[in-house]
């Protein structure tokens, strides 16, 4: 995913705070997705890369950097429009903690 | 080397000592009584004595958040103010010491509104203890000048980097002349030499930095731990300038957090802040001639504020009386509660007073604090705070 961000913290490592919140350009702070309830899993098997999601996707969470579409958890709120929009019927809801 | 000698107010010493600390940017807007600063300091950009950006602006909110922007990309800055202004400042006060921009504020304390009044109490700052702001309370002229200094030390230094509000008592301070040694420009330069701040922002197209990121519930609670750690220790690096100071002119204020006068045998101390101390010290010289053993703490620190420091001066005292300008209206003064939390949390217990006056800019004479220490003395007064010459001829309605 190429989303850069300064959270969750490089693995083994610790992060470095800046003095003061400031911080390199183009890098996502923070996380907001804790109202999610229900969230978009992607049959990969089924999709077809038509890029449908990645349009409608208010939040704009859905990388197409990789060969594969994936969700990114820490921006999606779960609103359920890519999963209606898709015509493969490739995304399915499903409730946070059977997830 | 000694400065030159000058008779000068506390306004005007202050303008001095900033235009030696050369400021990149000045931005303020004037308010009684700390308008002569400004304007001093706007004559001196003028006749070309001072190389610095004057912004004029239109109130005090934008005074500070343009001193923001400048200090976030490590320009050396300046502003002052005084009560409705501070609290018009309020919301920057908090976006400039969370951002860790290193500025420098003279505030000329004030009563706040309403009732209206431009005379001096110390309620305007007070109120701002939450901002994240370092606040330091002089007693005279020359202390008012040399710690200008002294703020410019501590808000650059790299363990620090937290804005600084120098406190002068309204007109008390700001409006009298007194005498004052000058600290000569190159010894000036020497203490406070400038360098690229340790959070200071270049444009860069190579590296683009953004300057005040959002801080949610992931970030939030580690950048404000690390204003707390700076402000803890901001207590070594101000006792460390005092010292530096104090080797290059001569002059020291205690350590820097707090000035303890006859405390070490002192059955009874007064704690205050601000000008009030020289008052308190004259009464303190009289007292023991009489044989009475009293001293007097000025607490030049507010915030951070020296728990050490203070509980061992106090260490001592069987009765200690808090005098302040202040009053957190439903409780006490604010430092009252500040000074029991710390001897409490030292294991003391003295006696304590709150001696709240001087509100609305009404005087506190020698007799006044004549009577505190008689009243410390001899016992005390049963309530814990006691509103100081408070006119006997008015009639409250009910008496409860």
């Amino acid at each position: 995913m190429n989303r850069p961000k300064m959270n969750p913290p490089q693995a083994g490592g610790k992060m470095k705070l800046p003095v003061g919140p400031n911080a390199p350009g183009g890098y996502l702070m923070d996380v907001s997705s804790g109202m999610r309830v229900f969230r978009p899993v992607i049959d990969q098997e089924k999709c077809v890369h038509c890029l449908r999601c990645f349009l409608v996707c208010p939040d704009g969470t859905i990388d197409k950097s990789g060969e594969q579409l994936e969700i990114d958890y820490d921006y999606c709120k779960g609103c359920g429009i890519c999963a209606h929009e898709c015509k493969v019927k490739a995304i399915e809801m499903i409730m946070e903690g059977d997830a | 080397m000694s400065g030159e000698k000058q008779f000068i107010s506390g306004d005007e010493a202050v303008a001095l000592a900033v235009k030696q600390a050369k400021p990149h940017v000045i931005a303020a807007y004037p308010i009684t009584p700390q308008t002569i600063v400004v304007e001093r300091l706007a004559d001196y950009v003028e006749e070309g004595e001072l190389e610095s950006k004057y912004m004029y602006v239109e109130s005090e909110h934008s005074a500070l958040s343009a001193l923001f922007g400048a200090s976030g990309v490590g320009a050396r800055t300046f502003t002052a103010t005084s009560s409705q202004g501070l609290l018009y400042m309020a919301e920057c006060l908090h976006f400039t010491s969370g951002g860790r921009y290193p500025i420098v504020m003279m505030n000329a304390n004030r009563s706040l509104a309403l009732p209206w009044s431009i005379f001096g109490d110390q309620r305007d700052s007070l109120s701002q203890r939450d901002a994240g702001w370092i606040q330091l309370y002089v007693e005279n002229v020359q202390e008012a000048y040399d710690s200008i200094f002294h703020a410019y030390r501590i808000a650059e230094d790299p363990r620090v980097m937290t804005p600084v509000m120098v406190n002068l008592d309204g007109f008390i301070l700001t409006h009298t002349y007194e005498l004052l040694e000058t600290l000569p420009q190159e010894q000036a330069d020497a203490f406070i030499p400038y360098a690229d701040y340790a959070n200071c922002i270049k444009f860069d197209e190579e590296n683009p930095m953004n300057i005040a990121i959002t801080g949610g519930p992931l970030l939030n609670m580690e950048f404000r731990f690390q204003q707390q750690r700076a402000m803890n220790d901001a207590l070594k690096v101000i006792e460390e300038t005092d010292k530096a100071f104090g080797e290059l002119t001569g002059r020291t204020y205690g350590g820097g957090l707090v000035e303890a006068y006859r405390c070490e045998d002192a059955e009874v101390v007064l704690l205050s802040l601000g000008s009030l101390c020289g008052t308190i010290h004259v009464v303190v010289d009289e007292y023991r001639k009489a044989g009475k053993k009293v001293g007097l703490l000025k607490l030049r620190s507010f915030r951070p504020f020296p728990v050490d420091k203070v509980a061992e001066a106090l260490s001592g005292a069987r009765a200690v009386g808090v005098v302040e300008k202040d009053i957190s209206f439903g409780y006490e003064g604010a430092v009252y509660s500040e000074v029991n939390s710390a001897l409490i949390k030292k294991g003391l217990c003295p006696l304590t007073r709150n001696y709240v006056g001087g509100l609305g800019g009404r005087n506190f004479s020698k007799e006044d604090i004549c009577g505190m220490f008689d009243d410390l003395l001899e016992g005390a007064p049963a309530d814990s705070v006691q509103f100081v010459n408070l006119r006997g001829d008015i009639d409250y309605g009910n008496e409860c």
